[in-house]
């Protein structure tokens, strides 16, 4: 399974960027990544590239379908912050 | 840590060291002539400037290298007004007719920065794809970028070549221990590097990216956030080491943290400074030429500082514009000359002045008063009190008027109901303008200058249209003569 792109994606061209094999592209809603083309960045990069500079946590899946960068992973928020604020309906 | 520093360290001689230390026209005094020339009608690089000329952003940069604490990426509203916001992201076909638009449209612009929203110089094709189209098809408007650092030193050539001599690197800390707590990573040589390694690579790159700038010449200001607890001493040694490396002018803002904007500063509870915080690190920062009329504006910006103008030019709006460059190019440059030859006038009754009544006449050792003044630009008192959206503030002594700042009367955000307390828009006025007590406008309603005097602030509307300084030292002068500046009574302090 290749990566993938979710609905969490903001749209920032990064990781189309710095994509070695040219497989993502820009699309409505989000961008998409064309999973004929994904390698994962093997022989390339020894990390994946699109998720090594995704500055939004649970917009990329990786080859297993789990968040490459899980929530709290890329700002440091606590978990619990965050659902306390999700629940009290701020973010 | 100890920095290198390239060439010799100069000597402070040349700083400022009275009261007035923003960049006001008598900072520039000490600079060279072409120095002069190159900032005097940049709004952001010279605090005298901003009160005539216009700047833009174009927002074609979305992607950033690296992430800082204040900042979130998810973030799009229209009625935010702060760094890293914008509404509409632009190709640079899109960017350039925008320029083209803007430039014909208000003639008193004369910058088109990039700076967002996420770092020029990690979007290089786009950044510099814009800039070299404007610089061919409007060669009359200055360029200049906003860059966090970190690939600076690879694009300072590309950036010397398009001509682009005023260029902001936001330098936040020096000091790796200190960066570790502002940004969470950095993407470098194709990895995510995190914590006091990522701070460290950034440091390096941003210190040696300014170091290039310098030696070829090129106007760097440096933007500096102040986070309370985090780097609010360190700013001082970051002010002192970017001032010895060449930078023309540090920039310390506030930082900006509000739950709702989700930001993990915002989010974890890290308070902003107070204007009086900020006000007292800018005077700490010795005698580096200190920026303090920034309005920490949005990545899509347009109009004079104070003001945002940037729905009158949304990609549909354009699209349905004329424009003749050409004939709007000879306009700006016949009202940029009328522009100058006000400010010379401007100047020259200063000076006139100055010279028949040395300094203020008045006794030293009087206390400051600090006043809030309404201008809708040109340097004078020239805006009703309810159609101000900020007010000017500054300080007045026996030495002179001084700028020290400006206060929005609208909050970064303006909308509805849910986005804050019920308090009435006067009432919010009143409370932005604490610490004032004197309000200047050209006029005022009845109402407002009731709740104003009940606040202790007292509303003025006797020197319209007069210069904004001199209008400052007149009422002081005033307040004196009627024995409101007596030293307060004498106060019990052995509590």
């Amino acid at each position: 399974m290749a990566y993938e792109i979710t609905a969490a994606c903001v749209n920032c061209f990064a990781c189309m960027d710095v994509c070695p094999s040219g497989a993502i592209r820009e699309a409505k809603p989000h961008f998409l990544i064309d999973a004929a083309k994904c390698t994962h960045c093997e022989g390339d990069f020894a990390d994946p590239q699109c998720a090594s500079i995704c500055p939004v946590e649970m917009a990329i899946l990786n080859e297993f379908g789990e968040a490459a960068n899980p929530q709290g992973s890329l700002t440091g928020i606590p978990l619990e912050r965050l659902q306390a604020l999700a629940a009290a309906g701020i973010l | 840590m100890e920095l290198k520093v390239l060439g010799p360290a100069k000597p402070s001689e040349d700083g400022c060291s009275k009261g007035s230390c923003g960049s006001t026209d008598d900072q520039m005094a000490h600079l060279p002539e072409h120095i002069r020339e190159r900032v005097k009608n940049h709004p952001c690089y010279s605090e005298e400037a901003h009160h005539h000329y216009a700047r833009m952003h174009v927002a074609v940069a979305p992607a950033c290298n690296i992430q800082c604490n204040y900042c979130n990426r998810k973030y799009d509203c229209a009625n935010e007004s702060r760094p890293g916001v914008v509404s509409e992201l632009l190709t640079p076909d899109q960017a350039v007719k925008k320029t083209l638009a803007v430039a014909a449209t208000i003639p008193q612009m004369t910058v088109l920065g990039i700076a967002g929203p996420g770092d020029p110089l990690a979007n290089p094709s786009r950044t510099f794809d814009t800039f070299r189209q404007l610089s061919d098809k409007a060669p009359d408007i200055k360029l200049c970028v906003s860059t966090n650092g970190l690939t600076l030193p690879d694009h300072v050539e590309e950036l010397v070549k398009h001509n682009i001599d005023h260029v902001t690197i936001t330098i936040n800390c020096v000091d790796p221990e200190v960066g570790a707590r502002i940004y969470p990573w950095i993407f470098w040589k194709n990895r995510r590097i995190r914590g006091v390694k990522a701070a460290k690579i950034l440091i390096a790159q941003q210190q040696k990216g300014l170091e290039m700038l310098v030696e070829r010449g090129v106007l760097v200001k440096v933007n500096s956030v102040l986070i309370p607890g985090v780097n609010d001493e360190h700013l001082k040694e970051v002010s002192r080491i970017v001032k010895e490396k060449g930078a023309f002018l540090h920039n310390v803002m506030p930082l900006i943290a509000e739950e709702e904007h989700g930001t993990y500063y915002g989010v974890m509870g890290q308070r902003s400074p107070s204007q009086s915080e900020l006000t007292a690190l800018q005077d700490a920062c010795g005698d580096m030429n200190m920026m303090r009329h920034c309005r920490q504006c949005r990545a899509d910006a347009v109009g004079l500082l104070g003001e945002d103008r940037g729905q009158e030019f949304t990609l549909d709006k354009i699209d349905a514009m004329e424009i003749d460059y050409d004939a709007a190019m000879a306009k700006r440059a016949e009202i940029h000359q009328a522009i100058e030859a006000s400010r010379d006038a401007q100047r020259a009754a200063q000076t006139a002045k100055s010279a028949t009544a040395p300094a203020s006449g008045l006794p030293k050792g009087l206390r400051s008063v600090y006043m809030a003044v309404a201008s809708s630009g040109q340097g004078v008192v020239n805006q009703h009190f309810g159609h101000a959206k900020e007010f000017l503030v500054y300080e007045a002594s026996p030495e002179g008027a001084r700028f020290i700042g400006h206060r929005k009367t609208d909050q970064y955000c303006a909308g509805d109901t849910t986005c804050g307390d019920a308090e009435t828009a006067l009432q919010r006025t009143i409370r932005v303008l604490d610490g004032c007590e004197v309000v200047l406008c050209s006029k005022i309603g009845i109402e407002p200058w009731g709740h104003l005097e009940d606040a202790g602030i007292l509303p003025n509307g006797e020197h319209a249209m007069e210069p904004i300084e001199e209008a400052v030292m007149a009422v002081y002068r005033e307040m004196f003569q009627t024995g409101q500046l007596a030293p307060p009574a004498f106060e019990n302090r052995s509590a």
